[in-house]
């Protein structure tokens, strides 16, 4: 069976453009707090999204729409709205994590296809089979701390779909279980649907070293005239004790291709990709590159190596919690 | 025991003490600390359970002697199959005994084990942001929530009112360095350049968790083995009419080093009204002289903001 690859869209030219290099799904959301890429300039507005599911159906592939922040209290509506609206617009699935709004979702629009955000953090199958006990989910994203093995045995023991992450951006915290941001700068994933964002960001130089500062606080610092590195929290440099470094995770990204096979073989229906965020040109070539992959191993050929070294250039990859050593 | 407007929880030991020193901590807590409640238990790393088991059911023993209502913990990320056999474990009856002690969910994998008509408290790890979420835990059975830290003032109004018209318990994270992230890597066996496999349980160095610093020398977090903690120690002794008002009914004080049984007699009294905040304030600086505190998740503009002076 040809695992099913799940792309990012931040704009409707992005998910175009994704479709075109072959994705077999998009996911995106709508551009406000309900979507965890909450950022300027990104996201569909409820017209755009109508067309992209359109466009998508129109090219057999599916769209699935992240509602994957917590409602605030008292401003719920916002939310169920949301998922209103994504069932009226006949979306494939919509993305969820907070557990009223699954609630609300499986009352409210009993047809519509559930998916567990990563943003649950559903980490064993017990909390999957409570999801599809409780609200009838059908699949789950799961979070990034575990190894292909474990993967495997979730599998074993869960009768809904499960999603990974392959490629992109790498959360070292169990997804949705992080407040580093909100404690630095005051706006939280979990709430605000944006980590590290880069209104809270400011680069100065002090005295000969280029830092950059996340809410006031230092996490990265590089000689002036190089380079600086976008200081997202959890890839900063700090010390601890004796040691001066990246106590979190080293400035890296998710690069997990090679273990397409392994993953296949643990009963994984679909691989997604990280980046609403990125450029439609950067979206492209990684889709292209992956879906040729995934092609590759359903039709039991090798997976060409270094396909994708082009696209993390500069950027040291990591196959995360996939190898049990990165613990 | 109810300290006039609220309840009284002692919150899980987060960090990884020696067996002596957790049964000395526990003793005290069981003879001199005001507080109705004590969550105990490992809710951090199962690698340190082990250590722990006999002491714990001792202190479980005296505190329940003591007359403290107890509440056993749990773990914050489950992922192996021993602690998913453990978490299960949790909700059955010990021999001989007609119904298991309450347990203070702080992941949602339990949720999908609590026996029918059980009642369990929730943890500040587990998402609930909103009222919708209160009130699917409250059909569930929950009888307190303790709120996630990054919840602003706004929200815990809000909350107030639902958790009343619930008949929910609502506590908050009241005293001591506060849960921020939860992982699979292990960040104390990270930084001493070792794996989790093999950490030679280095995070027992660090009695308050192992501060993080910026480049500038700026505190910033603490890292407690798989947990990411603030390095500023909540502190809401001092506004505790305001969550009063807003319909917090327990405050959860998390336990450190240092004279935390005066943590507890001064948000005690605090809380009676037997003393005004800035008093309160004073005394449970004097208690832990060398902990900055903060409130500014709720009251701030993020949640590192200083306290404001009282």
């Amino acid at each position: 069976m040809t695992l099913e690859l799940v792309c990012p869209a931040g704009t409707p030219a992005a998910l175009r453009a994704a479709i075109e290099a072959g994705a077999h799904a998009v996911y995106c959301g709508f551009n406000d707090e309900t979507n965890a890429r909450n950022f300027p300039g990104l996201n569909f507005s409820r017209a755009e999204m109508a067309d992209a599911i359109g466009y998508a159906h129109r090219h057999d592939a599916k769209v699935l729409i992240a509602i994957n922040t917590f409602p605030r209290a008292g401003g719920l509506e916002l939310w169920t709205r949301a998922v209103d609206d994504a069932a009226s617009m006949q979306t494939d699935a919509v993305i969820l994590a907070d557990l009223g709004l699954l609630d609300y979702a499986a009352r409210t629009h009993p047809a519509l296809r559930l998916h567990v955000s990563v943003q649950a953090a559903a980490a064993n199958a017990d909390a999957i089979g409570f999801y599809a006990r409780s609200f009838g989910v059908r699949r789950v994203v799961l979070p990034r701390v575990l190894t292909v093995q474990e993967i495997a045995a979730i599998n074993r023991d869960i009768d809904v779909e499960t999603e990974v992450f392959i490629f992109g951006g790498l959360c070292v915290m169990a997804e949705g279980r992080c407040s580093l941001s909100s404690y630095a700068c005051g706006n939280s994933p979990n709430m605000n649907g944006a980590c590290s964002p880069a209104s809270q960001v400011e680069y100065r130089e002090e005295g000969g070293d280029l830092v950059s500062r996340l809410g006031g606080f230092a996490i990265d610092r590089v000689k002036a005239g190089a380079a600086a590195p976008y200081p997202t929290l959890c890839k900063g440099s700090f010390e601890a004790g004796a040691y001066r470094g990246h106590v979190f995770e080293d400035p890296v990204s998710l690069d997990a291709a090679a273990l397409i096979p392994q993953l296949a073989a643990a009963g994984v229906t679909a691989l997604k990709i990280e980046g609403r965020q990125r450029s439609r040109a950067y979206t492209q070539a990684v889709v292209r590159n992956f879906r040729r992959a995934l092609d590759a191993h359903a039709a039991g050929r090798p997976i060409a190596a270094g396909e994708l070294r082009a696209l993390t250039e500069g950027q040291q990859t990591t196959s995360g919690a996939y190898s049990k050593t990165w613990r | 025991m109810t300290q006039g407007r609220f309840e009284l929880t002692v919150g899980p030991l987060l960090f990884n003490w020696p067996a002596e020193r957790l049964a000395d901590f526990y003793a005290r807590i069981a003879d001199e600390a005001p507080v109705d409640r004590v969550v105990i238990g490992e809710s951090v790393c199962s690698k340190r359970e082990p250590f722990h088991t006999d002491c714990t059911e001792a202190a479980i023993e005296r505190l329940e002697r003591a007359g403290k209502k107890v509440v056993l913990a749990s773990l914050t990320l489950v992922t192996l199959e021993r602690e998913r056999r453990a978490a299960r474990a949790m909700f059955a009856p010990a021999e001989g005994e007609d119904g298991a002690r309450e347990v203070d969910i702080d992941d949602l994998t339990l949720l999908g084990f609590v026996p029918a008509g059980g009642g369990f408290s929730v943890g500040p790890m587990v998402n609930v942001y909103g009222e919708a979420t209160l009130g699917f835990l409250a059909r569930h059975g929950a009888r307190r929530v303790c709120l996630p830290p990054e919840l602003p003032f706004a929200s815990v109004a809000v909350l107030g009112r639902a958790a009343a018209e619930l008949g929910v318990g609502l506590e908050l994270f009241a005293y001591g360095r506060m849960p921020l992230a939860i992982s699979g890597r292990c960040y104390h066996a990270r930084v001493h350049g070792l794996s989790k496999d093999s950490c030679q349980f280095v995070c027992e160095q660090d009695p308050d968790g192992l501060p993080v610093r910026t480049s500038d020398g700026t505190d910033f977090l603490a890292i407690n083995g798989v947990q990411t903690l603030s390095y500023k120690y909540a502190n809401l002794v001092g506004d505790l009419d305001r969550l009063a008002g807003a319909g917090v009914t327990s405050l959860r004080l998390s336990p450190h080093s240092g004279d935390f049984v005066a943590v507890t007699q001064a948000f005690a009294r605090a809380a009676a009204g037997e003393i005004a905040p800035r008093e309160a304030l004073r005394q449970v600086q004097a208690a832990a002289p060398e902990a900055a505190f903060t409130n500014g998740f709720l009251f701030g503009d993020c949640g590192a903001a200083a306290l404001p002076a009282a």
